[in-house]
Parts: C-alpha cells; structure tokens; sequence
C-alpha cells in the first residue's frame, strides 16, 4: 500500500506527522495523524514544592504558558484552600486578555492567514507570514506586529516576563498595578478593540468576500459533527479564566455542566500504541473510536466549541459578531472546521473589549494582592480555557505542600480525536482517484489541523552512569561545615 | 523563502522544546523587515512550510546559522542535531533547553519507565486496562507506523552534536539575540568556538535592580508564601532562595521585575562551576549560625534544593541524572 507522509506539519505549535495511506486505486484507505513527542511534566513536577509549579508549567508551552500558569495559579490555590482577593483575580483575567490578544493574532496571521490571503495552493516558499505581508502590504504588516508587541508589554508589566509569567503565588499575585499603569492600558486596550474590529473586517472581505472560500468551508470536506466544550459564566456566557465547563451534544443541547472538581466524571483519556498524545473523550459515553455524531465519544474545545457551548458573548461588540456569524452560517452550533478562524477572530474581539473593561475597574489598581493562606488541605484542581481549548491542572501534595501527583488535561489534546477525524476526512475529500497529490493538495490536508491552532508543545515533556563530586559547604567566615562526597 | 545568494541563510529549529525559543523570535517585532532584510529563512517549522525532505535535499554547509533550540529526548531529536550539524556553518545551542537540558531536563531525576507508567497508566483521567504505550513501530492493517524512540534521559545538544556557540535563556532575551545576529551579519569576528554568546561573564548579583546591604546574614529561609516580599530588597536577605549568585547575568532581570526570585535559566557563570555547589556555597555565606549543627538546621529550611538549583541544568550538571 502506498503512504504519503507530511513531515514535519507545519506552522503550528510543536511536532505532528501525517501518514496517508493509499490503496491500489490511488484513494485514501486510511490517514493516521500522530505526535511524535512527549516530554513527562506530570512526572517530574513530583517531588517539586507547589508554589514553584506555576512558573515551571508554564514551560510547558512558549506560545501560551500564560494559561498553564494560570491554572496552575488556581489549582494551587485550591490546594491551599484559599480563593484571591478581588484585585489579584482581576489582574490575573487582565493579564488573561492581553495573553489571548498576543496569541491569537500570531496565530492568525502568522499561523493560518498564508493560507487564505495568500491561498491555499500557493508555492510552499509563499505561505507564510512574509506572503502574507507582501499581499497585504508593509504598512498592515507594522500595525499587527505593533498590537501583538503591545500585547506581549502588558504581559512583561504584569508578570515580569514577557513570555513566562511569573506573576502567580499561592493565593494571589506578586505585583500590583499604579493608576498610571492602568490608564496606559486602557489606552493600549481602545487600539486592541480597533484592531480586532480591524482583523474582522479583513476576515470579512478576503475571506468571506471570496465564494470558492465559502464553499470550501461550508461544503468541503472540513466539516465534523462532534460535541463541543467551553467553560462558561454564571449567565452561559464565554469566559476564559473563570466559571464552569459546559459540554453541548452535536445538536446543541446540552449534556453537561461541570465545575473544577469534578472534570474526572466527564472526561477520561484513550492510549493508542501509535501516538505519543494520549486521547481525551466524555466519559459517561465512552471511548467509541474515531467517529463523529451524536453518539460518538469525542469532543472538540476549540474558539468555535466555546462559542457552541455558550449561549453568547459576555461583550457588547463580540456578541453583536457572535449572532452575524451564526446567522451567516445557518445557526448553532456550527461544525464547519474552518469555521474555527472565525470565532478565534470573535474571542480575539472579546479578550480586547474585556481587557479595557478589567483596566478601567475600579478594583484593578487595589492594594490588596494575596490571601491570607491557612493549612494545607494538598489537593486542588484549576480549570481555564487556553486558546486552544479547556485546560485541566490537578495537584496533589504532602503536607509540606510537596507535590506527590499531577493531572493535566492539555487544551489541544481535548482536540486530538477530532484532528486525526478531521485530517483523514480532508484527505479522503481531496485526494481521489487519477487526481495527483500536489503540494497545494497536502497543503489543504493539513489546513485541517491547523483551524484548531494546535500546540503540541503543550499537549505532550545525562548520560548514564555518575561523575565524582565533592561538595563544601562553609559558613560566612569560610569555615567548612559540610562536605559532600558522592562517587 | 530563499533569496539572493549574498544574504545570510538562517534556520530555527525545535526539538523537544516549548515553542518559547520560537516565540522570542518572533518578539524582534518590528525589527523583522531588518532581519528579512539581511537574512533569508530557509527553515522554521513554526513559521514556514518547508519539511524534513527538504532539509535533506540541501547540499551539507548550506546554511549560515542554525538557531537550535530544545533538549535531546528522543531519536527523532537527535537526528534532526546531527542533520542540521552537517547542513549549518554556525549551529548555535539557543535556548536553556539546547544549552543546558532546562526544564525538560528536570526528568532525568526520573526514568523513562516512570513517565511512561505515570502518564498512559497510572494517570487519573486515563482509562487503560490494556496498558497500552506509544510504539516505535506499530503495524496497522493498511501497514506500519512509526514515531520516534523517547529516551531514558534527556541530553544537551552539545552532549549529542559538536557545536559552535551557546546563547543561553529561557528562553534568549531577544536583544541579546539582535546583537548577535547583528555581529553575524556585519562580518565582526567571532567570538572562539565553543564561546557562551550574548549574556555577560558576571553573576545576576553583580547588577541586580534590588537593594543589598553588604554582609547582612540571615538566620532562617522562607517559602515564597510564607513572607511578604517587599518588592525592592535582595530576595536572599529577605530569606527566599534566588539562584541570582550562581546565574549569570543578560536576561535584563524580567523575573525580578516581576518580583519573582531568579531559577538560574542563564545557567552558571562558567562551565566550570557546578550551579548547585555554587548556590551551597553561597547560602551558606549568609546564614547567621556559627555551629555546624546551627547552619545545618537552618540550610534545611531549603526546600527541594536539587529540583531548584539545577532547574535548568540538570543533565548538564555534575549530577546529570537520579539513578534508580
């Protein structure tokens, strides 16, 4: 049997591969998609005391440690038992909206625009953000570079690093911001609601001004009927930082609604020997393999299942784009995988409406930033939606506050079923018999995966033998207190 | 994305790395008409749609400077080292986990068995009586699939590949990148071989932006959560551990800014010094005891002392790895 392999798959966050084999008519018998990695966090964060965990998690991906690192800031609050004070939660969300407005647009414009303001079949050397500057011209090229560089400032302010965040501390946050801070993030955030405004229009006329476009996304082979997670506020509204995990069924209705404590009764994962990424699926259905419809066992928890489980936009202009989007697409819930562009876009809108309505708070310049911590009741679990789906952090510690257990459920590993779906269902609609297989072709296979914008530098983590060491510990006189030989 | 044949052919590549390397790269903002000025990208997986295969088709030295960033952890990361070792002129180890193993690393206080049995068995959420694990080779009914070997331990790029230069962070501070790329591009000449390129030859302590009173000792050390910190005293001072006196300087303090005490992500001063006996050493200095057993006592308030002094350089280190 013949096998066509894309390796590496790009423009995405960390490593994937896909095989495609082909029978001996040339069509597509069967297409694995498969992550070639694993690095082991939930192993080696045991023995590490909790608090550190925050910012080592965040390593866990350098495209969006800000959501390990806040639900790892929750779930180690949980493990003290304590909820921040109103300013720390606030600066955390605050701090939330200018990561997603960071993420988002590089993955819209670096990540997934090549392949429609450039073209889907555009010459590989051209489909990237480069091409994209070329047909969009030098001066829009600046002003993206420019609001996702803001992006990353408000983050550096708030969290020390620009890119690993170090702002959580068990209960609370490390730093606190001054009126003039604030005033020029409420600035900072007017141009992200403009941009965003701005990035919609884009979408609207190169996207959605184009009929092939449109027909590609509501009648190619891109569409997956499966349930769709989000976590939700107390009005059903989206919302990133807080609230609960709603799940809707294919038809929109939904099945559940979980807070952090109990995501083990809903979600469970499924090992297959021919992937490092393990795969997550609703528990009281069951693992039914790789199928789609009401009766399948997976789930997807991308920008488009969070607006599926919602009932709407908890922002003025993102609702007002919530309804255009799915009127234009003939209601809720959507299953067009394309379709996943759009709502990053509408979410991209919300965080830059949400980030100036948490700057202008009265409470965001408050004084007090941590809770006071009580004993250490040891476990605690902390949920937030990344950008690339719900993410699930859960501790276990001694009474020290040691780590003796992780648990992480990976916002993209929610989406590993529906991507390896969604990958063989795009190779079966564009490879058929006596159609040569282009590099454009491929390219259309792996646009795919790319709609879920996936990280699997987030969804997966010496030499033999021992040196001689000698080891002196001397006090401040110089003293020697302790050696340590190891041989 | 290849160009004139005078500018500078430039990769970036990730092996088992977070995608943050990648990311300060990216953070060049609007110097990138600059770079793409200068330089011609010929492979970036992050970015650009150009695969394996192709890397494979170039002729051997094609490329000026690799950007190599991530830990050694499986075969498929070690062959794409060796591979972009014979395809680069100038292969730079970018990043903690390139240079010093960094937070990956930190599995080397475990086994590949350990992980394996912990992430696809023993994991809450993972319902797997048949105990199945990832394979090397795993044959379907339409044929045989294959994903890299994960190894026992994690390595260092320069403990897989022969390399030219370190640029030390976790990830890189981007104008630190800047000036060297800058220096690349203008023909300056290079620093020798083997060299640890834009970070200083000084600890963090040398210059840091908090307040140190000379000499002052300390008689007991605290969990971060256990005090108030008051934002602008020396963390040590004030009793919470920072790697500041074992760590080089260069990353422009972003930890410390954001009142967060250094985990030593710029590795040590020199290769010669091991972090962890440096930091030995340095608390050691401060605490206010003058019996053996009195230090003793008080160094015990140090929390997992291995899991934060060699946080980023744990397979680079004199200990390498726990064994079992």
């Amino acid at each position: 049997m013949k096998k066509i392999t894309i390796d590496p798959i790009t423009r995405l966050e960390g490593h994937g591969k896909i095989e495609i084999f082909l029978n001996k008519e040339g069509e597509v018998e069967n297409a694995y998609f498969q992550v070639p990695e694993l690095r082991g966090f939930e192993k080696f964060c045991e023995g590490r005391p909790v608090e550190e965990l925050p910012a080592i998690v965040a390593k866990i991906c350098g495209v969006c440690p800000g959501c390990h690192h806040m639900a790892s800031g929750k779930a180690v609050d949980a493990v003290f038992g304590v909820e921040p004070p109103p300013t720390a939660k606030k600066l955390r969300e605050l701090f939330y909206m200018a990561h997603f407005v960071h993420s988002h647009t590089a993955h819209f414009y670096a990540l997934a625009a090549p392949d429609f303001v450039v073209g889907p079949t555009a010459p590989a050397a051209k489909r990237n953000i480069l091409g994209v500057i070329e047909v969009v011209g030098k001066e829009i090229g600046t002003e993206v570079i420019k609001q996702r560089r803001i992006a990353q400032e408000i983050q550096a302010l708030l969290g020390g690093h620009q890119t690993f965040v170090v702002m959580n501390i068990p209960g609370g946050v490390r730093k606190g911001l001054t009126e003039r801070e604030r005033d020029d993030i409420v600035e900072k955030a007017k141009g992200f609601i403009e941009f965003a405004n701005f990035t919609l229009k884009i979408f609207n006329d190169i996207v959605l001004g184009n009929k092939e476009y449109v027909d590609i996304i509501l009648n190619g082979p891109y569409s997956l009927k499966l349930h769709s997670m989000g976590l939700v506020d107390k009005n059903n509204k989206v919302n990133f930082y807080d609230g609960k995990v709603r799940v809707v069924d294919t038809e929109g209705k939904e099945l559940y609604k979980y807070s952090e404590t109990e995501y083990l009764d809903y979600v469970a994962e499924h090992v297959e020997p021919w992937s490092y990424l393990k795969f997550p699926f609703l528990k009281k259905i069951g693992w039914k393999g790789f199928v789609d419809g009401q009766n399948s066992g997976l789930y997807h928890a991308t920008p488009l299942s969070r607006l599926n489980a919602a009932d709407g936009m908890a922002t003025a202009m993102a609702q007002k784009e919530y309804e255009r989007m799915y009127s234009t697409l003939g209601g809720k819930p959507v299953h067009a995988t394309l379709a996943m562009h759009w709502a990053r876009l509408i979410e991209l809108l919300y965080s830059a409406e949400r980030c100036l309505e948490l700057a202008m708070d009265p409470d965001i310049t408050g004084k007090e930033l941590r809770a006071k911590l009580g004993p250490i009741p040891g476990e605690g679990v902390g949920i937030v939606e990344a950008q690339r789906g719900t993410l699930t952090h859960h501790y276990w510690t001694d009474d020290k506050g040691l780590v003796t257990k992780v648990n992480i459920i990976v916002g993209t590993t929610n989406n590993n079923g529906a991507i390896c779906m969604s990958i063989k269902k795009a190779a079966e609609g564009f490879i058929k018999k006596g159609v040569e297989v282009t590099d454009g072709i491929l390219n259309m296979i792996e646009m795919a995966f790319r709609a879920y914008d996936p990280c699997f530098s987030c969804a997966t983590h010496s030499l033999p033998g021992q040196m001689s060491m000698i080891l002196e510990i001397r006090d401040h006189n110089g003293k020697l207190v302790k050696r340590i030989i190891r041989d | 994305m290849e160009g004139s044949k005078s500018k500078l052919k430039l990769a970036v590549y990730w092996a088992s790395a977070c995608g943050g390397c990648c990311v300060s790269v990216l953070d060049v903002h609007e110097k990138l008409f600059d770079v793409i000025a200068a330089a011609d990208l010929v492979f970036w997986p992050i970015a650009l749609d150009i695969k394996y295969k192709d890397v494979e088709e170039m002729p051997d030295n094609h490329i000026d400077v690799t950007l190599f960033n991530g830990a050694v952890r499986n075969s498929e990361n070690e062959h794409m080292a060796k591979l972009l070792r014979k395809k680069t002129k100038i292969l730079v180890a970018y990043g903690s986990c390139s240079h010093l193993g960094g937070i990956p690393g930190l599995a080397n206080f475990s086994t590949k068995e350990d992980i394996f049995r912990r992430v696809y068995e023993e994991s809450e959420s993972v319902i797997n009586p048949e105990k199945t694990r990832p394979l090397p080779e795993y044959k379907v009914k339409e044929g045989t699939l294959e994903i890299p070997v994960f190894y026992n331990d994690v390595r260092t790029l320069s403990q897989t590949v022969d390399v030219d230069y370190f640029l030390p962070g976790c990830p890189p501070q981007t104008e630190r990148l800047l000036e060297v790329f800058t220096a690349i591009v203008s023909g300056a000449e290079l620093p020798p071989k083997g060299s640890v390129i834009g970070a200083e030859s000084k600890a963090q302590c040398d210059e840091c932006i908090r307040k140190k009173t000379e000499n002052k000792l300390i008689k007991k050390f605290y969990r971060p959560w256990e005090v108030t910190d008051d934002g602008e005293t020396c963390f040590l001072e004030q009793g919470i551990i920072c790697m500041g006196p074992a760590t080089r300087a260069g990353c422009g303090y972003r930890c410390i800014k954001g009142n967060a005490p250094c985990r030593g992500c710029y590795g040590p001063i020199s290769d010669a010094v091991d972090p962890g006996a440096k930091m030995m050493s340095a608390i050691a200095n401060i605490v206010d005891a003058k019996e053996p057993e009195d230090i003793q006592r008080v160094l015990e308030d140090v929390v997992d002392p291995a899991g934060v002094f060699y946080r980023f350089s744990l397979p680079s280190s004199l200990i390498r790895r726990t064994l079992s």
